[in-house]
């Protein structure tokens, strides 16, 4: 009931927006599905907040931007993916916010031919894709830095605490297929939901089993439960936490207890702390500037920079691809997805992407820094 | 040693559920409504209570009087055909200018560093209002119909009150700061001053609706309308002042609840809803009809929780829930649930 009053409300805002690009004819046009309701507004609303940043024209064409809210509900991002192909004739289709979500434009984008910039991780099957590409960094990537510095750090044992959900699980996969390269061996497998009240119940169950450290497969705010309530039931143990963690919130919500806990992040998080030869600072400081002038210092995150990102591809990309045809033709399509896999690489504030026909993720270590929690903030330590 | 930490835990969960459950069975018993928004009390409770402890001016007070305003302009609607100038007045002190007067003291008072149990009684003070036009713009102009479009106008407010914590604070969590900072250990136990806390919230409250049911005309008047509204409404009971009655002990027994759990989990705009079917769990468990078992059902709810993701974290949810099957099946077999209409 809420997805359709949410649906219904999106082509008012589309209205709005549209009313602002006067349209000439030659327009590029993007549309952009998030979920800023629903479950994953956390992700979406600062997905949304960023598309205001992006610039009025490139290459000399004016853009045309229509953002929905599929509420996170995949339904809702296949029929707004729809309308923005079949209505809209747009160029490029971004979003969205969650992995279902992302699943269902992908599917759209493969079957009407029309670039797809995904602002969530996708499985292997779907990055895969022609027409797809993938602007987070996959778990892959993530968990092999994080594994490589808790193999660092002397962590033999592993107690492993997640959400209950696909995000979960991921990192538990990741653990299940990697971990043993690393020398790491879980001896507890945990899990919660976001909303849970209390964690006493696994983290005792962690603590018993005596691991060397706890990892906690965990995004946003919710993380916070299972760090605060190890370090009250006097757990001493490093605990490494997932970049979906990596908000001011959570040292916000943590407070003491975030000390000394290990972060695996994407660089746009701390532009500053870069060294200068850091290909992800310009963008970086760039959008880290741009983002906390508009809505308040202190308000970046990790998942906002994707839009940013997608804007860095599409503004070396779009350019080449109108050399070949005119926006809102099937060719100008195909140019601008040829243009984003084979003109790379595009560096942008998450990291430096690569893309090869193999390779939709298109992103290297580069993509990865280490925090450490100390007194609320983050700093690099790799 | 661990089984003791893990009783602890489901009982300072159980307490607050059992809070949410008598809320549920007390506006069941006397409007018939089964309030799925009472999730949402607890919710913007304790993130009023986060808010507060920020110094900032939560968005809760500009809630409460567009919710006044709307109920003020649903009373004006009534009266079209005219009406006494004290009613007229009655209602304008009511929906205008209390949250009014709420709205200014919380302008004046969140800057100012107060005690944390002077936060907590203004959060209460500032959700209370809500159950009276909760009320009046969804409720009161329903009070006649059956069961189903009562739960069915629930599901709408449940969505709307969530929609709107979503405008008002945010998607991320908050977290207050407890009442009191204190740990105790008794043996090998340790216990924290907030579930102290929250043991004695339960009790005054469970103590406190016995009384008032038992000793006050107008907690007679709530059980009349319980057991039979009509027969209530022919001996002179205003079943409208009844239905106001419960609506406010509901949204003030909400408002307490979430002062209580703000400090010791992650609250966010939906959270609510989660917790508040756990209320609902134990309140089926009684039958939607009796106190002392709900409470006791709550208990319960929060010790098999607690167990449960110990032992089984994944499932924890399946068994909370699962419950609450061979409880219906026995209800219906022994044919003692409240048949309505």
């Amino acid at each position: 009931m809420k997805n359709r009053f949410f649906a219904g409300m999106a082509p008012v805002a589309v209205l709005s927006l549209s009313l602002f690009a006067s349209s000439a004819l030659a327009d590029v046009t993007i549309g952009v599905t998030i979920s800023s309701t629903g479950p994953g507004a956390a992700l979406g609303i600062p997905l949304k907040n960023s598309v205001e940043l992006w610039p009025a024209e490139v290459g000399g064409e004016k853009l045309k931007v229509i953002v929905l809210d599929d509420a996170g509900d995949p339904s809702v991002a296949t029929t707004n993916a729809r309308r923005f192909v079949n209505d809209d004739k747009v160029d490029v289709i971004v979003g969205s916010a969650l992995t279902p979500a992302s699943i269902a434009v992908a599917g759209v984008a493969g079957e009407t031919s029309t670039p797809h910039l995904s602002c969530s991780p996708v499985p292997p099957t779907i990055s895969k894709g022609k027409w797809t590409f993938v602007m987070p960094q996959d778990a892959g990537l993530i968990a092999r830095n994080l594994f490589a510095k808790m193999k660092a750090d002397g962590v033999k044992t592993v107690g492993y605490i997640g959400f209950s959900d696909s995000y979960g699980d991921l990192w538990m996969g990741q653990f299940k297929g990697i971990g043993e390269q690393y020398g790491l061996k879980v001896v507890a497998d945990e899990r919660y939901a976001r909303p849970d009240t209390s964690v006493s119940g696994q983290v005792l169950k962690l603590v018993a089993a005596r691991p060397d450290a706890v990892f906690v497969g965990a995004s946003g705010t919710g993380a916070a439960l299972p760090q605060i309530g190890l370090r009250e039931r006097g757990f001493a143990g490093k605990i490494y936490q997932t970049h979906g963690a990596v908000t001011f919130d959570f040292l916000r919500i943590a407070g003491k207890a975030a000390d000394n806990t290990i972060f695996a992040s994407g660089p746009a998080m701390a532009p500053e702390a870069l060294p200068d030869t850091a290909e992800t600072k310009p963008e970086g400081m760039a959008y880290v500037t741009a983002y906390e002038k508009k809505f308040g210092p202190g308000t970046r995150t990790q998942f906002g920079p994707h839009i940013n990102d997608a804007m860095a591809i599409l503004k070396k990309a779009i350019p080449v691809a109108l050399k070949k045809a005119k926006p809102g033709t099937p060719e100008f399509r195909a140019a601008l997805r040829d243009a984003i896999e084979t003109g790379g690489p595009f560096p942008a504030s998450q990291g430096v992407f690569n893309f090869k026909a193999d390779d939709h993720l298109g992103l290297d270590d580069r993509a990865v820094v280490l925090f450490t929690a100390k007194n609320g903030k983050f700093e690099i330590t790799k | 040693m661990i089984a003791t930490f893990l009783i602890q835990d489901g009982v300072t969960n159980g307490a607050i559920y059992a809070l949410l459950g008598l809320a549920l069975v007390l506006l069941f018993s006397v409007t018939r409504v089964i309030f799925i928004p009472q999730g949402e009390f607890v919710a913007y409770g304790a993130l009023t209570l986060a808010l507060l402890d920020g110094g900032k001016v939560p968005a809760t007070t500009s809630l409460l009087a567009c919710f006044g305003a709307i109920a003020f302009l649903f009373d004006l609607w009534s009266m079209r055909r005219g009406t006494d100038v004290g009613t007229f007045l009655r209602s304008l002190a009511l929906n205008l200018v209390l949250p009014g007067v709420i709205y200014g003291a919380t302008i004046v008072l969140a800057p100012l560093e107060l005690p944390s149990v002077a936060k907590a009684l203004l959060t209460i003070l500032i959700i209370t209002p809500m159950g009276v036009y909760v009320y009046r713009i969804a409720y009161r102009p329903l009070a006649d119909a059956s069961v189903l479009v009562l739960l069915i106008a629930s599901v709408g407010v449940h969505l709307a009150m969530m929609g709107l914590g979503l405008v008002f604070f945010g998607a991320e969590g908050l977290r207050a700061e407890p009442l009191a900072d204190d740990n105790y250990t008794i043996g090998a136990l340790m216990v924290s001053a907030q579930s102290l806390c929250i043991y004695g919230a339960t009790i005054a409250i469970i103590i406190g609706l016995y009384m008032f049911f038992e000793r006050t005309l107008l907690g007679k008047a709530l059980r009349a309308t319980a057991v039979n509204r009509l027969g209530a409404r022919l001996v002179g009971v205003r079943t409208h002042l009844t239905g106001v009655t419960a609506f406010t002990l509901a949204a003030a027994i909400g408002a307490v609840s979430g002062v209580l759990i703000g400090p010791i989990t992650t609250i966010y705009y939906d959270t609510g809803f989660l917790i508040g079917l756990k209320g609902f769990v134990a309140a089926i468990i009684g039958g939607l009809a009796s106190f002392p078992i709900t409470a006791i059902a709550a208990i319960g709810v929060g010790l098999v929780e607690s167990f449960s993701s110990f032992f089984a974290s994944s499932y924890k949810e399946v068994i909370v829930f699962g419950l609450i099957i061979p409880v219906l099946i026995w209800l219906s077999l022994s044919g003692g649930f409240h048949e309505e209409e």
